[in-house]
């Protein structure tokens, strides 16, 4: 051995960074799908398509708009409010905070590597983690919505069906964008990540009767205008829906965008400060 | 010496939250093996943590050749730190675990599996490399994090309590691997418990004791300051008891106990060139044969024990 250091790639800064970005997207996407956490990960995304597919296979009479209603609800109900939400706090929340709970973070600040692209690198992985289960459970549910009687399949060759599911898929991503940036920040400011859990659900829960300035700190006010279907609200159900002002879609996507990339410039400040101190973990 | 060729603690604390780690440490540690030596709690791992920028201090500045640990972009090329946490990324090889950490550094899959190969080659876990961590004795999981320390070729090398698990053999090994490293140029930063083994190989020494620099540099010169306690001096020699009665007439030598077996002395005196001048002069007088002589107490156990004190876990 000699002491020149190996770890001097003759890359320029950009082209080192992305290498580094993608080995610690690689590197998270392979801690996640360990088979307990791709379990527990899958069964949040698959289990509405288990439902409807059970329910295809006994009744066979349908009604398009009754169905398009129930699937809006579905993604709207379940996956946005429980599913979406849910898993993203189990994959975002064991970012950082899950290896300082394992111990085994300081291996990688102890790598070559910018602190600030190694979070945003596990934030990536985090988002494509999600939103490929969760798009691909969105886009299970929408198959089997529609796939046994022929007026639906009419609605996705002739209809607006393609368009409703485009809709749903931006929906879950921008969810899981902006869960995700929130979770992560949490995580970083609080060892026990079930408080910001709870007050962020309840604080979704309560949006649709806050005054307007305050719906707009939430990820469901952005999401709502995206929604193709909107759901008519009846008892205890109009909690979970969000009566919101109209926005343009652009503003409500932008606007997601913009605070993720918020809470994201929040995680690369403190990720620079943050101490690894397990003791105290 | 330039800052770009030491490590310095420039007047640092560290405190977590009202608990000290570290009080007002001033220090500039030169190439080669630098021991840590203190109790538990005394801040060894502390002042580790904070030249490899895992902490930040509450007071005070780091600098490692030059660098700040702030800048891991910078930093993590040339410093390499083999913790004692005992943790591992779970599913992951001891070659898939270091060939990982390579390819985050910026090598491509080919120069990480090279550079991999011959880290665990060094440590001697190239035919375990491919098995699982979570199967590794405690022994040869120490080696895999000694092999993540020095896959990159650092220039620093921080060492936790690197002997902990190890068998004799291994320990000799790494002691080893550590003296070659530190002759190549590199500042070998080492904590341990295991006192007999790392003085063997220490240049210098760092003694800490509840947060604070107790004494500090060459093992000789920190014994000699230690007044309080009259060195310790063995000598073997054909007729033990007429070099007795040479010796004990100065005012320097505190003590003298003759061997049972009547051919060696145990001196112990205040003053070192003193008695070995003394002991020139006595030899040739007496026309006294020689056999050995070497000092008894000056090395960093007897050090840490005349300054630290008996209650520590010290071995």
């Amino acid at each position: 051995m000699t002491s020149e250091a190996v770890v001097r790639p003759d890359l320029g800064t950009w082209p080192l960074r992305r290498r580094q970005a993608w080995q610690t997207i690689r590197m998270e996407l392979a801690r996640t799908f360990t088979l307990w956490g791709s379990v527990r990960l899958l069964f949040l995304a698959f289990a509405p398509a288990f439902i409807i597919a059970a329910h295809a296979m006994q009744d066979q009479r349908c009604d398009l708009a009754e169905e398009t209603l129930i699937l809006g609800g579905i993604i709207q109900l379940y996956y946005v409010r429980f599913g979406i939400f849910f898993g993203c706090l189990g994959i975002f929340v064991r970012l950082v905070r899950g290896e300082l709970a394992e111990r085994t973070l300081h291996y990688w600040f102890l790598a070559p590597v910018r602190r600030e692209l190694l979070v945003l690198g596990k934030f990536l992985a985090g988002v494509l983690t999600t939103v490929l289960v969760f798009g691909a459970g969105i886009l299970a549910c929408f198959c089997l919505m529609y796939v046994h009687f022929d007026a639906g399949h009419d609605f996705v060759r002739n209809g607006p069906g393609l368009a409703h599911l485009r809709a749903y898929l931006l929906v879950a991503t921008l969810a899981c964008l902006g869960y995700g940036a929130v979770f992560l920040a949490t995580s970083l400011l609080l060892k026990n990540p079930i408080v910001p859990a709870v007050v962020l659900l309840f604080w979704e829960l309560i949006n649709g009767v806050l005054p307007v300035w305050l719906k707009r700190v939430s990820v469901t006010y952005y999401l709502k205008p995206l929604f193709p279907v909107e759901l008519p609200i009846q008892g205890f159900l109009g909690l979970f829906t969000v009566v919101a002002e109209p926005t343009p879609p652009w503003l409500a996507v932008s606007g997601l965008v913009a605070f993720a990339a918020l809470v994201l410039g929040f995680v690369c400040w403190r990720i620079r400060r943050l101490e690894v101190l397990y003791s105290t973990d | 010496m330039t800052s770009e060729r030491t490590i310095v603690f420039d007047n640092v604390s560290k405190f977590y939250g009202e608990v000290l780690g570290i009080n007002r440490v001033t220090l500039s540690l030169p190439p080669g093996v630098t021991s840590l030596v203190g109790p538990n709690g005394s801040g060894k791992t502390t002042l580790l943590n904070l030249m490899t920028g895992l902490v930040r201090p509450s007071r005070g500045r780091v600098s490692v050749l030059g660098m700040s640990p702030s800048d891991p972009e910078l930093f993590g090329k040339r410093v390499g730190y083999c913790t004692q946490v005992d943790a591992f990324p779970s599913g992951a090889t001891g070659r898939s675990f270091i060939r990982g950490w390579l390819r985050l550094s910026g090598l491509d899959g080919r120069e990480a599996e090279r550079a991999a190969a011959e880290a665990l080659e060094r440590v001697g876990m190239t035919e375990a490399a491919d098995r699982k961590l979570a199967g590794y004795s405690k022994g040869m999981r120490q080696r895999i994090r000694l092999a993540l320390a020095i896959c990159h070729r650092p220039e620093v090398l921080v060492l936790d309590e690197p002997l902990n698990g190890l068998d004799p053999m291994a320990r000799a090994e790494s002691l080893a691997l550590f003296q070659g490293l530190a002759r190549e140029g590199l500042h070998v930063v080492v904590s341990s418990h295991i006192l007999h083994e790392v003085d063997r190989i220490s240049d210098h020494v760092v003694l800490l004791s509840s947060g604070y620099v107790v004494a500090e540099g060459q093992i000789h010169g920190v014994r000699s300051e230690v007044k309080e306690h009259p060195m310790q001096i063995l000598v073997r020699c054909d007729e033990a008891h007429r070099l007795a009665a040479g010796l004990l007439g100065e005012a320097h030598v505190v003590e003298v106990k003759l061997h049972a077996d009547g051919k060696g002395l145990l001196v112990r005196t205040k003053d070192a060139s003193a008695f070995h001048r003394l002991l020139n002069r006595v030899v040739l007088n007496e026309k006294l044969d020689l056999e050995a002589l070497s000092p008894a107490d000056d090395d960093v156990g007897a050090v840490y024990q005349y300054l630290i004190g008996s209650d520590s876990e010290a071995v």
